[in-house]
């Protein structure tokens, strides 16, 4: 495998656009004629709509129309299921119910869109929001995932007769079996809530249709420019040619923005179609937070059945989750969750069920993390609950729970993944992971001298180190097409979705070590359905895995092409062909060579006569499909201080060391990693969403909701490698999109716990404040030794 | 997130100003100082002023000067960062630039003024509790009338102050700290430059003897404006404050004359802990001042 620039710390081909503020983002999108559209929003979460007036709104100069719920017709019904429940899966119940584009009859979440204003701009849109007069019944909301199920509560969906949404259960070995046998068995509920994505940017939507043309274009910050292409076509019956989506640059996504067939894009598409004027929307920050999607509280209760000498024999986690409103993801994130539980541990039982639970909130979707942090999070706390009761070091019990590092790779887990494949652990080294992480925070030192002195200082002053597993890279596919074009640049377009991840510069470096030419020649393109067709979005950390590998496929058909050219025309054998530097060269003969420019003006004549049979041009199509997911996985551990009056905690040392395989570019996933770190500190200590017992959303802005900033972060942040290449893709590459997100909260709970130091805390519920955390230590001081498990 | 519309004026002058104000603050106008509060409010729609009176142009409105008394008076259009950084200010009144570190962020400081930021009487505001403590003087003028308030009548309720439609702060006077003073600001936020959670600003001097005198405690973030601790304040003035008295003296407020509420940041316990804790390290921090300074 040619590697000259895999691997290296190279500086990113789209840096120079986005800092010097040339790049495009959706709000810099426009056309002459464009009209803006705002939405009337639900403040109820659950009510029934009688009536919506529009006359006052339609007086408004600059208003153009306003839209309800009959004027959709036949396009108005509900939007289709985006990910199927797990069929497969025996004893699975699943009820599944998607959202409509605007409401009719029942109001089912807050946010939920009543009525569409189409202004010349968006100030006069708001302006004709305020005097639409909504007649509306509230009814009673359904908000706590334990009271929903139970026979008195108020029902989301009337008809389903129930708020059950899913129920899943998955089960390796027998776990009422193992119960009867283990030395101890510890009980335990946890509760784990998490937020929305926080995108700098918001989402936004721009549909052009073009009657003359019969065409739509669509621009939308969107992760599946296909998939959005696909279910619009769908939705209007429009032939897929017909309809263009361009994803510009985009602020961030970190999940929600996978979501297609949401109302605001079926409105604005069906506002265009009538009007024959591009329509525009901006989704601002008040509605981001009830008017997109986010991720939601589970309640897990768990048991864990276990040995004197700490070897853990079995697991049960029987877990509740909130839906939201609509469930068009179906059971993805707690299938995440099942699959991450036992992670990267030997755990010989595993009983793990769901039940997913509709309520009157904001629909979910993946976040970033996007359930695998909820497994993490109670497997880590009850192994901490082991180490407590028998009085050992944390590391130590997960030492000797670990699959060894000589254990036979590929391991099946008998659990059934997101991907409705059997969640396999591919390769790894998991002792040496611990042991690595151990190492670079200096864990027994701290114990043994460090921590003793502080504490007798009186500082709260606490270490902890967990570990996590993140299965990436799932199928189905990605594809790519590949030109090197006649002035030598190499022109490589996808379809995927492209956030800020670095994908401009990683699938260059990709593309680049097979053509043989330089990184800043290979021009990425990933947003635009009329430059490639095929593939399918970005989610699942899958980026680097399936597009990258796509990238390589085919950027070794391109290669097979240019040497097949460059051999013709040399008259030589193709193994005397050197490609470097963006030439072709005889390898022994230096002044022998042809840029790949000219290489490429040759292959496409444009006068006499070639060869019957040959495809013209450099240029390839090639797909990648990955059998299933790979995994990645690693430790993170951090020596952290608690305030004694405020309760903030101040980082003393952090580190992260990740497994992800073959890795392209090491300053891209150091980036990748704080970025989720950071994440994964907001879900620990800043980030909740607070909803009252009505379902109603209380801190809707983000003068309210926190999101760490860089002074909640560590100052330095050391990022540690291992590098098991993946036996499951040619790169040798796994995911780590996700990574740094999943396993912070529990590591924030261990070295609290360890900070204080006091037998009757123990922390089960996340995301924590310092109101809550001060709530706790007082709690606990008063217990008596013993009242913890 | 687009306010309502709104008339607006630019004027050049306090009298034109003045003149604005008395035509449209009966009818909804409003006064647009920095605007770091107000405009988020405007976008947000939960602040809907018919017309604003744009203060930004008025360059009589820009100033600190110092006092024959030992103190200043600012301009209300003065930038909170200019303040800050301000050698007069840190000089005669430095409890004033370590409150405004509080405030915000540095951006957001490079806009907001003085003066908004005391009209604005929000009950987590940095300045209004300092405002208590020191006892600043309010400068009100409107087109017919010209009067000075207490920091006491000044500040009624959450963003509500005396001031009547038709009337602009125009400057405030910041009275001479006491020779021998000490100060402490001390605040808790769950973010730098978020909001606070709770904050004390104390101002105490001692004598000769190390006896406390002109004790002055005050709290904000636990009620709807900022509120005095008279209990701890009788108990150390004209006693030593030895850290046995200052905790007890804070108990007794803490107990006596506190009573917060929760929010979703944070509950009445964590509150009153950090009323505890927060007061007693304020005050110890402005006798180790006070000392400091003999």
């Amino acid at each position: 495998m040619e590697k000259k620039f895999l691997g290296q710390r190279i500086k990113r081909n789209e840096d120079p656009r986005i800092l010097t503020g040339r790049a495009k983002y959706m709000a810099d999108i426009t056309y002459h004629n464009m009209l803006h559209a705002a939405f009337l929003r639900s403040d109820y979460p659950h009510a029934k709509l009688n009536s919506v007036d529009i006359s006052a709104a339609l007086e408004i100069p600059g208003v153009i129309a306003v839209y309800t719920a009959e004027d959709l017709g036949d396009l108005w019904h509900p939007g289709p299921v985006l990910v199927p429940a797990p069929h497969s899966i025996p004893g699975i119940k699943a009820n599944s119910r998607t959202q409509i584009p605007i409401v009719k009859d029942i109001i089912h979440h807050q946010g939920e869109v009543i009525a569409m204003v189409v202004a010349e701009n968006r100030y006069i849109a708001e302006d004709a929001l305020a005097v639409i007069i909504v007649d509306s019944d509230p009814l009673p909301a359904v908000e706590n995932i334990e009271d929903a199920l139970k026979p008195d509560s108020p029902l989301v969906h009337e008809e389903l007769g129930t708020n059950l949404a899913t129920y899943v259960r998955q089960e390796r070995g027998n776990f009422a079996e193992i119960k009867t046998k283990a030395d101890y068995v510890l009980q335990q509920r946890f509760v784990m809530d998490r937020g929305g994505a926080g995108a700098m940017e918001n989402r936004g939507f721009c549909a052009n249709w073009e009657e003359d043309s019969q065409q739509l274009t669509i621009h939308c910050n969107t992760q599946s420019p296909s998939g959005l292409r696909n279910s619009m076509a769908a939705w209007f019956g429009i032939p897929e040619q017909r309809v263009r989506v361009v994803v510009p640059f985009v602020g961030g996504a970190f999940g929600p923005k996978v979501m297609t067939n949401q109302p605001e894009e079926v409105l604005c598409t069906f506002a265009s179609i009538k009007l024959n004027r591009p329509i525009k929307w901006l989704e601002d920050r008040s509605e981001n937070f009830i008017g997109t999607t986010a991720e939601r509280m589970q309640v897990h209760d768990c048991e864990i059945t276990f040995n004197k000498d700490g070897k853990v024999l079995g697991i049960r986690d029987s877990f509740l989750y909130d839906t939201g409103a609509f469930n068009p993801y179906t059971a993805t994130i707690p299938l995440n969750t099942q699959t991450h539980t036992t992670g990267l541990y030997n755990i010989p039982v595993f009983l793990t069920e769901f039940t997913s639970v509709f309520t009157n909130k904001m629909i979910v979707s993946p976040v970033r993390g996007a359930g695998r942090t909820y497994g993490v999070f109670v497997m880590e706390r009850m192994l901490d609950m082991v180490a407590r009761q028998l009085d050992q070091d944390p590391t130590y019990i997960r030492e000797i729970n670990l699959i060894p590092a000589d254990a036979k790779f590929p391991l099946e887990t008998g659990i059934i993944a997101q991907d409705f494949a059997q969640f396999v652990l591919d390769s790894g080294n998991y002792p040496a992971v611990l042991k690595k992480a151990k190492d670079m925070i200096g864990y027994d030192d701290f114990k043994k001298n460090i921590q003793p002195k502080l504490r007798a200082e009186g500082k709260f002053i606490g270490i902890g180190l967990v570990l996590f597993t993140e299965n990436t890279g799932v199928g189905p596919y990605e594809g790519a097409k590949i030109t090197v074009g006649n002035s030598g640049k190499v022109f490589a377009s996808s379809i995927y979705g492209t956030q800020g991840q670095g994908h401009f510069t990683v699938f260059a470096q990709i593309v680049a070590d097979q053509i043989g030419c330089r990184v800043e020649d290979v021009i990425v393109e990933t947003g635009d359905t009329d430059k490639f067709a095929w593939g399918t979005g970005t989610f699942a950390s899958r980026g680097a895995t399936v597009l990258g590998n796509a990238y390589h496929h085919t950027a070794k058909l391109v290669r097979a092409k240019i040497l097949a050219t460059a051999s013709r025309l040399f008259n030589v054998p193709e193994d005397e062909l050197e490609l470097g530097d963006g030439v072709v060269r005889i390898a022994d003969v230096p002044e022998k060579f042809i840029k790949m420019g000219d290489l490429a003006t040759k292959a496409n004549p444009m006068r006499g006569t070639i060869k019957p049979g040959t495809e013209p041009g450099l240029e390839a199509t090639g797909f990648y499909a990955p059998p299933y997911g790979a995994t990645a996985y690693g430790a993170a551990a951090a020596i952290l201080e608690v305030d004694p009056i405020s309760f903030n905690i101040k980082f003393h040392k952090f580190v992260f060391v990740d497994d992800c395989g073959t890795v392209i570019n090491p300053m891209i996933l150091d980036g990748q990693l704080h970025g989720g770190i950071q994440m994964g500190i907001g879900n620990s200590y800043f980030e909740k969403l607070v909803y009252d017992e009505n379902a109603q959303l209380l801190n809707g802005s983000l003068m309210d909701y926190l999101i760490p900033r860089a002074t909640d972060m560590p100052s330095k942040m050391e990022i540690g490698h291992l590098n098991t290449p993946s036996p499951l893709n040619p790169l040798g590459i796994k995911g780590v999109g996700e990574s740094g997100t999943i396993p912070i909260p529990p590591l924030y709970c261990q070295a609290i716990e360890d900070a204080f130091n006091l037998p009757g805390l123990f922390i089960s519920e996340v995301p924590l404040s310092p109101s809550v955390v001060y709530q706790l230590v007082e709690n606990a001081k008063s217990k008596k030794q013993g009242e913890l498990l | 997130m687009k306010p309502a519309s709104f008339a607006y004026f630019s004027p050049k002058s306090l009298d034109e100003a003045l003149a604005n104000i008395a035509e449209v603050g009966d009818d909804g106008g409003k006064i647009l100082a920095g605007g770091q509060s107000l405009v988020p409010a405007m976008n947000f729609r939960m602040a809907q002023p018919t017309a604003l009176v744009d203060l930004n142009e008025i360059q009589e409105l820009f100033y600190i000067k110092p006092t024959d008394t030992g103190g200043l008076v600012i301009g209300a259009m003065t930038r909170d960062r200019t303040v800050e950084l301000d050698s007069l200010v840190k000089k005669r009144a430095p409890i004033i630039p370590e409150c405004l570190y509080w405030m915000a962020h540095p951006t957001i400081r490079n806009r907001g003024t003085f003066g908004g930021a005391l009209a604005h009487s929000d009950p987590a505001g940095q300045l209004p509790v300092v405002a208590v403590v020191m006892n600043f003087n309010f400068h009100i003028q409107s087109k017919d009338a010209d009067r000075w308030s207490g920091a006491d009548d000044f500040f009624v309720s959450v963003y509500t102050t005396c001031l009547e439609a038709d009337e602009i702060l125009t400057g405030i006077e910041v009275p001479a700290m006491t020779k021998m003073s000490g100060y402490s600001y001390k605040q808790v936020s769950r973010q730098t430059g978020e909001s606070a959670l709770l904050g004390v600003a104390t101002l105490l001097s001692l004598d000769d003897a190390g006896i406390v005198k002109d004790c002055r405690i005050a709290y904000m973030g636990v009620a709807e404006k900022p509120v005095m601790a008279m209990e701890a304040m009788a108990m150390l003035n004209g006693n030593q404050p030895s850290d046995e008295l200052i905790t007890e003296a804070i108990e007794a407020t803490v107990k006596g004359e506190l009573d917060p509420g929760a929010d979703i940041h944070a509950s009445v316990e964590y509150r009153l802990h950090l009323a505890r804790t927060l007061g007693a390290a304020s005050v110890k921090e402005a006798v180790i001042r006070a000392a400091k300074q003999e």
